[in-house]
């Protein structure tokens, strides 16, 4: 008998995806050419194209903002709470009707495993719809006042990093408070979001409530410079943050964003360590690093660094990186070449700094861009990868010796948007929780997304809430 | 690795307070994290030659059971010849790890076992309550093993182990050590009673320290048996009971002990399941019947079932394979 278990391959099949040949936009109920450049949107698995799509140009963009201004001021906000609510719960059902084929859909566009876009992605999607359909008939209630009125056009740009659940996170509480909305997914991950649209016609919302224009950044701007919107959300880089912010000073427009992260992950040594073990390598190896709020900085109390970190190599030599598409790979593929050359660049300024550079022995695949799970030693908090947002699987650790220290070295980041604390003892949990100036805190886990819980962040990862009643805010007019 | 540095057995073994101060300085469970890792362990999708791989492993691993009142001699018989020869119609099936019997039926086993490689293991110590005096407990054991057992599972003392008499509990499980010889000794928690994660880990150090072969989850007597959650804790316990410092036990680097599962698992998909814990958590050094058990009765049929399927391509009913 064989002394080791391998595990055979487990691919889902692509054709679940049922990929078109090519993709339109999605303006005013119809579905038609852009009149911008037809783009190949590629597998980042192996860099095969995967399907070509028509991107937006300028008056895409113009009869995108004048179809979602009409559904605004005719059918949709004059709608009962109860009516649109019905339109979300449709959304939602469908979304998870069609959930296997937006799974794959993701995966391949996306390069994230098919384990995260099945069990995360797209119950989450689903999840957000329903969350929010909920809140459409109970706006009174939400602590906005007796009658809390829409803002009116919504321009959404969303990232590449969770193509399907930012556009459900963007769209959900827009609708339910009875705005309409001009979407664009990323450059990199369009399919996804042109599928949504197709289940969102398929529920027959009115024409122009949603709109879905694919494009790159020049689209983005239009739609950010755009007089005929009343406000812009946008989740993404903070250096493109910081332009959108810009451009809307001054115009009225209402504004979220919610920016990047460089997220400290703290381990005290009374932490249950193997489950500290899981909730770092959730924390930062979770699509492949590629999220806002990744446990990027891993902070571990010196007397147990010797210890988490021996058990922290042994479980990331358990790690699959590898094909997307089979159910067994934990760690996929990065999402871009641009991405990629990032990664590897920080990855290299880490090590001539000092850092020590550690991976798990793995094969990674010839083509498509690809990145082994990453840990840095020995790393201080004036190294670039101590600072810097690398959005990618790297881990930088760091030690500390009293929870004074902790919180100083956590809150010692332009960043704000998330951090994890890991101790046995309640009353440290509250008073970390207390001290550290990041938007979510999670205890004794990280990464764990619920539609019920706002998200967002401080400082340069960005302003407003998304999710939970909070997140209704930034969709009404208070 | 456990950061626990500890001293020597004889020095742990003083006292209840030592124990508790050892047993409680563990890193402690959280039961959320590990109910997640646990569930998606059960993710990995185990197909063609890695499922037919980890049949034959799991069929490898069982300790065929049977722990009735209504026992018969010819029952344990049947079993026997199964254990040996699990599908009569296909000789490529590998035999068992070993039959599990009551200590009067030890006899019948190895009788009817006639030197094959299958094991004769016998529960003892006042089976499964643990309700008795030591004494009696130990004169359970030395009947079985004087009978022909190769190994012995001893249940703990449950009340004596919540109460907080940790050294209770070691003392009887080194006594039952000295009294099983040459045999192997599993020490089963039963986990279905402890309540917590915290006390699975605790429990699994203390039979380990206390010179256990094999900590094993339950009696089969009791519900929950073996659960994911408690599999994933006992799997941590012996992977970190053998890279912590050689200095416990005045034992060595590298002291690899076992783990059975019993009670409840009766799909062969559990039982994969389970050895990718196995595989994942502990290591693949772990996947041997040296190391790791079922204790089952159902389960083996199931296994069969499976084994035919993915060779064939079609499901035997319940009547192809045989009842005992």
């Amino acid at each position: 008998m064989s002394p080791t278990f391998d595990y055979a391959p487990a691919p889902e099949s692509r054709d679940i995806a049922r990929l078109q040949p090519s993709y339109q936009i999605f303006v005013d109920g119809a579905f038609r050419d852009g009149t911008g450049d037809a783009v190949k949107s590629i597998n980042p698995a192996d860099e095969e194209p995967l399907a070509e799509v028509t991107e937006a140009g300028p008056s895409d963009v113009d009869d995108a903002v004048r179809a979602a201004r009409r559904a605004f001021e005719g059918p949709w906000s004059a709608m009962s709470g109860a009516e649109r609510g019905k339109y979300l719960f449709r959304i939602a059902r469908a979304i998870q009707e069609r959930s296997r084929e937006l799974a794959v859909l993701e995966s391949l566009d996306n390069g994230k495993p098919i384990k995260e876009s099945r069990d995360v992605d797209v119950p989450l999607a689903a999840a957000h719809f329903f969350y929010y359909a909920g809140w459409a008939d109970k706006l009174a209630y939400a602590g906005y006042g007796p009658d809390p009125r829409p803002i009116g056009v919504c321009g959404q740009v969303i990232p590449w990093n969770f193509p399907l659940l930012m556009a459900a996170w963007k769209l959900a509480p827009a609708l339910a408070c009875g705005n309409t909305a001009v979407l664009k997914p990323a450059e990199t991950t369009p399919l996804s979001a042109l599928v949504l649209a197709e289940i969102i016609a398929e529920a027959d919302l009115p024409p122009g409530v949603v709109n879905v224009l694919a494009g790159g950044p020049a689209v983005g701007q239009a739609i950010v410079a755009h007089d005929g919107i009343d406000k812009i959300a946008f989740t993404g880089s903070t250096e493109v943050g910081k332009i959108i912010q810009r451009t809307v000073a001054g115009t009225g427009k209402k504004l979220t964003l919610e920016l990047g992260g460089k997220a400290a992950n703290i381990v005290f040594e009374d932490a249950p360590l193997d489950q500290a073990v899981e909730g770092i390598v959730n924390g930062i190896f979770f699509n492949q690093g590629q999220v806002c709020c990744a446990g990027s900085r891993l902070l571990v109390q010196e007397s147990i660094e010797d210890e988490l970190i021996t058990a922290l190599q042994r479980r990331l030599a358990t790690l699959r990186v590898g094909h997307p598409l089979d159910k067994n790979t934990d760690v996929g593929a990065i999402n871009s070449a641009a991405q990629l050359a990032r990664i590897r660049e920080l990855s290299e300024v880490g090590e001539a700094e000092g850092a020590r550079r550690w991976s798990p022995p793995c094969e990674l695949p010839d083509r498509g861009f690809w990145f082994a799970p990453t840990l840095f030693t020995g790393v201080s908090q004036a190294s670039r990868i101590a600072q810097e947002e690398i959005f990618g699987p790297v881990l930088s650790v760091l030690t500390f010796r009293t929870p004074d220290e902790a919180v100083a070295k956590a809150n010692n980041t332009p960043y704000g948007l998330s951090a994890g604390v890991w101790t046995e003892k309640g009353s440290r949990i509250l008073s970390m929780a207390n001290r550290l100036r990041a938007g979510v805190v999670w205890a004794n886990t990280f990464n764990r997304f619920d539609p019920t819980a706002p998200f967002g962040g401080y400082k340069e990862s960005g302003f407003g809430r998304e999710g939970g009643r909070h997140g209704l805010a930034g969709y009404l007019d208070v | 690795v456990t950061r626990v540095s500890a001293p020597a057995t004889s020095e742990l073994a003083r006292d209840d307070a030592t124990l508790r101060r050892f047993l409680h300085g563990l890193p402690g469970v959280d039961q959320v994290g590990a109910e997640a890792r646990a569930a998606s362990l059960a993710t990995r999708s185990i197909k063609t030659t890695s499922k037919a791989w980890a049949i034959d492993t799991a069929i490898g691993m069982v300790d065929l059971t049977t722990l009735e009142g209504s026992d018969t001699p010819g029952k344990v018989r049947s079993l026997c010849a199964k254990a040996v020869r699990p599908d009569p119609s296909d000789p490529s099936v590998p035999p068992v790890a070993a039959v599990c019997v009551y200590p009067d039926l030890v006899a019948t086993a190895v009788d009817a076992l006639n030197g094959a490689s299958v094991q004769v293991a016998s529960v003892a110590t006042a089976f499964p309550s643990g309700r008795a005096s030591l004494p009696t407990k130990l004169r359970d054991v030395r009947d079985a093993v004087a009978a022909g057992a190769t190994e012995i599972d001893m249940v703990i003392d449950r009340g004596a182990f919540l109460a907080g008499r940790w050294l209770q509990v070691f003392e009887e499980i080194v006594a039952t050590k000295a009294e099983c010889g040459d045999a192997h000794l599993k020490v089963i928690l039963e986990t279905g009673e402890l309540a917590t994660l915290d006390n699975v880990r605790r429990a699994s150090w203390l039979a380990l320290l206390a010179g256990a072969d094999f900590i094993k989850t339950s009696t089969g007597k009791i519900s929950p048996a073996a659960t994911p959650p408690v599999a994933l804790v006992m799997l941590e316990a012996v992977r970190d009971f053998a890279s912590a410092n050689g200095d416990i036990v005045g034992g060595r680097i590298g002291d690899l002990r076992g783990v059975k599962l019993a009670g409840g698992i009766r799909a062969a998909k559990e039982a994969v399941r389970y050895l990718v814990m196995v595989n994942e958590v502990a290591g693949e050094e772990w996947l041997t019947p040296k190391l790791f058990r079922f204790g089952a009765s159902s389960l083996l049929n199931d296994l069969l079932l499976q084994r035919h399927k993915l060779a064939t391509g079609a499901y035997d009913g319940p009547d192809y394979v045989t009842v005992d």
